[in-house]
């Protein structure tokens, strides 16, 4: 192997080293703990009220997203429905809105909800979009002519998209399932505003009142563990089977089928979820913000959390690419068993919780680099971990497009393998490397759990600062947070739609 | 017996008529290929007659029952009407055997018992049932694809280039195992294509298409010896077509006095020649003197160019036997047999 991608690797296995750490921990804590103990704190009423709890959510709220995201994306992608396009953006938009900020938004709406019922109401309008992304995509990659030959062989257009249709969607739905099981598990803000209990928010509970005792690290197993149950039931459910198109040729122009007298009715299906999960936090924000008046605009502190978010979303989203630019280059240039196995770790890494990378992160400075307890050191490899992947799918597509032959004609011209790299890929690749710094600070501006657990001293954050006002009832002071935070995450969520497309050949 | 009528049919996108105005009656149980360039149609018609997109005008009348008529349309999956596109359109998500079960109404026992018989019968093994499309050959596919259609008994087969998208081996050999099948089964086949060895060697009725219209519709042999006008003729094969005077069954042309298939006309007329009708043969034998302007040697075959002498010089090409050495500036004798056709 040339001396180039030695090198290579070894930063990429010391990186996945490092995102492995927060697995680590848990391991570590639970062999720690011993058997006796962990068993008295993990089979006690308590978590089993935690696991009903959390089966509950993710049992009502995925199918409702599965259902609401599949027709939504075969009515913006393939029906005639007036103003597909706009639905389709309103669709996606609700991911610029943090998962906590729609909380806030219901509670204001409705102060007394709580309880499963409001924990599956506002994550169905918060996580949907994670499943009508790739469906969409889905939708406008397949073949038509699989469609024209079933209906050929004798099947009702119902029919034909049960059994031609769904089936190839199946890659789709599973990751978009997994990806909202995931987030269900770990988010905090959400489900504490309403008081529904989870793991994530037990474990946040135990952190606050003790510290960091081990009954929060044998909750950070068992959530750990849910995530594994999700991960192997995805796995399973996926399959191995590729439903790429067979032979040559070029798709045919979907056929966009028309909706007649149903155009108006269908019409109230992305209507009634704009309204949810657009219309509910426009109209909380726009009435504390009116509420508040001028008074609420604090500059001094509502610049100063700006300021700070910005810096470490910037921060953390260059650390995150940087770090994932070993691995993309390996898993394109150099395709292996090895490169494969690495580039599993980095997405079993970042499917950990915030709350248990953040905990691992917490006990191994305190016990091990106290110097680093609470720095910004810190708190950006929790981002590294979390948000690695993200980086990886921008880069690696963008690296795919540089041809190699680039690389070769520049060490050819007599440039060290190091340079050719950097003067050629690393250049033309730099497109992808700026989508995948802003889709890693879209994930750094709307994380809550982590940054609260590992923030240096001083730093207050939109979300951190929006969380604790939340906290003091103080609505109006929250506006002008929420407000920011939907703001720069707009951008960043018109990239994020724009590359789906991208991908998806338009 | 008219199993398949069109009438009038017409179809735009957008400012392009794909389909201006084709008729068309295909008589029950028997083959017809429809071959042209690409663009000109060809596909759209088949996927009218399926049922995939509707005709602007026109009537589609099948079996007695009016299929479609501008207005209304019976939709594909209520046609019974078989189907077997380019790259076979197997589903990817699904076993061979499920593929070719997928249009039967029946017992899961029942479509694995026919699936097994119509893998048979398409030549295939039946230990191929439990694989999945991506994992067999594109001639494999074909054929599964074709037994998918035939497990539903249609009473009209559609091929949409079905042979194309194979080499050139595996072109031949699943074309005649696709044609006994069809025709063991009795099925009537509407074969589209721009391969027009493909179309002569497989159909009863050829009908030749160009920019959305039919320019000839006749038997092979008809459409390929008498065709209606140069392009047709250079389209269906290597054509030779040469200025003449015609009258009493004779031409007077740049390759002498050769006789003709139209004893009627009189007058001034191109005619043509296939390239099998002419023998170059080196000088002393007998036909119109003529001079190799250019050869080139390509194996079985030499590519000449020939001038022909007289008043006007008039040259043409012609691919013949590499049997003796040519060179360029030889003088030869051509020969023609058979008559030549008249373009009126």
């Amino acid at each position: 192997m040339p001396a180039a991608s030695s090198w290579t690797l070894t930063i990429a296995v010391a990186v996945a080293v490092v995102a492995l750490l927060p697995l680590g921990f848990v391991l570590w804590a639970t062999v720690v703990t011993g058997w006796e103990t962990a068993a008295l704190l993990i089979f006690r009423g308590r978590v089993g009220e935690l696991m009903v709890n959390t089966i509950l959510l993710i049992f009502f709220t995925i199918p409702i997203c599965t259902v609401v995201a599949v027709s939504l994306a075969w009515l913006t992608e393939r029906s005639d429905l007036p103003g597909a396009r706009l639905w389709s953006w309103l669709a996606v938009a609700p991911l610029a809105v943090p998962a906590f900020v729609h909380s806030y938004a219901w509670i204001g709406t409705w102060p007394s909800l709580h309880g499963l019922f409001a924990g599956v109401a506002i994550s169905v309008v918060a996580y949907f979009p994670f499943l009508y992304l790739p469906l969409a995509a889905a939708f406008r990659l397949l073949d038509p002519a699989l469609e024209d030959q079933a209906a050929s062989l004798g099947l009702a257009p119902f029919a034909v998209f049960r059994r031609v249709v769904l089936p190839q969607l199946r890659l789709a739905l599973c990751g978009g399932m997994l990806l909202i099981g995931l987030h269900l598990l770990a988010e905090y803000g959400l489900f504490a505003m309403i008081r529904f209990d989870t793991f994530t928010t037990a474990i946040i509970d135990q952190f606050q009142s003790t510290y960091n005792g081990t009954a929060a690290h044998m909750l950070a197993l068992v959530l750990v563990l849910c995530c594994f149950v999700l991960l192997g039931l995805e796995a399973t459910l996926r399959g191995h089977r590729r439903y790429a198109r067979l032979g040559p040729g070029v798709a045919r122009q979907l056929k966009i089928i028309r909706l007649g007298k149903w155009k108006y009715p269908c019409l109230l299906l992305p209507l009634t979820v704009a309204a949810f999960s657009l219309g509910i936090p426009a109209l909380t924000i726009g009435r504390w913000l009116i509420a508040g008046g001028s008074g609420i605009w604090r500059m001094d502190e509502v610049g100063l959390s700006l300021i700070q978010t910005l810096a470490i979303c910037l921060i953390g989203g260059l650390a995150t690419t940087a770090a994932a630019v070993p691995i993309a280059w390996l898993s394109v240039r150099r395709p292996t068993r090895a490169t494969r196995f690495l580039e599993g770790c980095y997405y079993l890494a970042s499917s950990m919780p915030g709350v248990v990378v953040a905990l691992a992160l917490v006990t191994v400075t305190v016990r091990v680099m106290l110097p680093l307890y609470q720095t910004v050191a810190t708190i950006v490899l929790a981002y590294v971990v979390m948000f690695l992947p993200r980086a990886l799918v921008s880069l690696r597509a963008s690296i795919a497009q540089v041809p190699v032959e680039l690389e070769q004609a520049a060490a050819s011209l007599g440039r060290s393998p190091g340079n050719a790299l950097w003067s050629t890929t690393v250049r033309l690749a730099a497109p992808g490397a700026a989508a995948g710094v802003a889709l890693a600070s879209l994930g750094i501006i709307n994380e809550l759990t982590a940054t609260q657990m590992l923030a240096p001293n001083g730093t207050r954050t939109l979300a951190m600062a929006f969380f604790a006002l939340t906290g003091e009832i103080d609505y109006a002071g929250a506006a002008p947070y929420a407000l920011l935070m939907v703001i720069f995450s707009m951008p960043l969520i018109w990239l994020l739609h724009y590359q789906s497309k991208k991908i998806a050949g338009r | 017996m008219t199993l398949l009528q069109l009438n009038s049919l017409r179809k735009r996108y957008g400012m392009v008529a794909a389909l201006d105005g084709v008729d068309l009656s295909v008589a029950a149980g028997s083959r017809t290929a429809i071959v042209g360039p690409s663009g000109c149609g060809k596909t759209t018609l088949l996927r009218l007659v399926a049922g995939f997109d509707q005709p602007d005008d026109g009537t589609i009348v099948f079996g007695g029952q009016l299929l479609a008529d501008g207005s209304a349309q019976v939709p594909a999956h209520k046609r019974g009407i078989g189907i077997v596109a380019q790259d076979g359109c197997l589903f990817p998500h699904l076993t061979v055997a499920q593929n070719i079960g997928f249009g039967l109404d029946a017992e899961r026992a029942v479509k694995e018992a026919k699936a097994a018989e119509l893998m048979g019968m398409v030549g295939l093994d039946r230990a191929m049932l439990s694989r999945r499309p991506d994992q067999l050959s594109g001639g494999q596919q074909q054929r599964v694809a074709l037994a998918r259609a035939l497990a539903r008994k249609p009473r009209l087969m559609l091929l949409d280039e079905p042979f194309s998208a194979l080499d050139t081996g595996l072109r031949a050999a699943t074309r005649k195992a696709v044609t006994d099948v069809l025709t063991a089964a009795g099925i009537t086949t509407l074969l589209v294509t721009h391969d027009q060895g493909e179309a002569l060697a497989f159909a009863d009725q050829v009908a030749v298409m160009r920019a959305g219209k039919f320019a000839q519709v006749g038997t092979p042999r008809e459409v390929y010896s008498k065709p209606v006008d140069p392009v047709t003729a250079a389209f269906l094969g290597e054509a030779i077509v040469l200025p003449a005077v015609i009258g009493e069954g004779r031409a007077e042309s740049p390759l002498g006095l050769l006789p003709v298939d139209d004893t009627v006309y009189r007058g001034k007329a191109e005619i043509m020649l296939r390239p099998e009708q002419i023998s170059v043969t080196q000088a002393g034998g007998a036909g119109a003197p003529g001079t190799i302007a250019e050869i080139n040697f390509c194996g079985a075959t030499s590519d000449v160019r020939i001038t022909l002498g007289g008043a006007e010089a008039f040259s043409f090409r012609l691919d013949i036997p590499s049997r003796e050495a040519l060179f360029p500036g030889d003088r030869v004798m051509i020969g023609v047999s058979g008559a030549a056709h008249v373009f009126r």
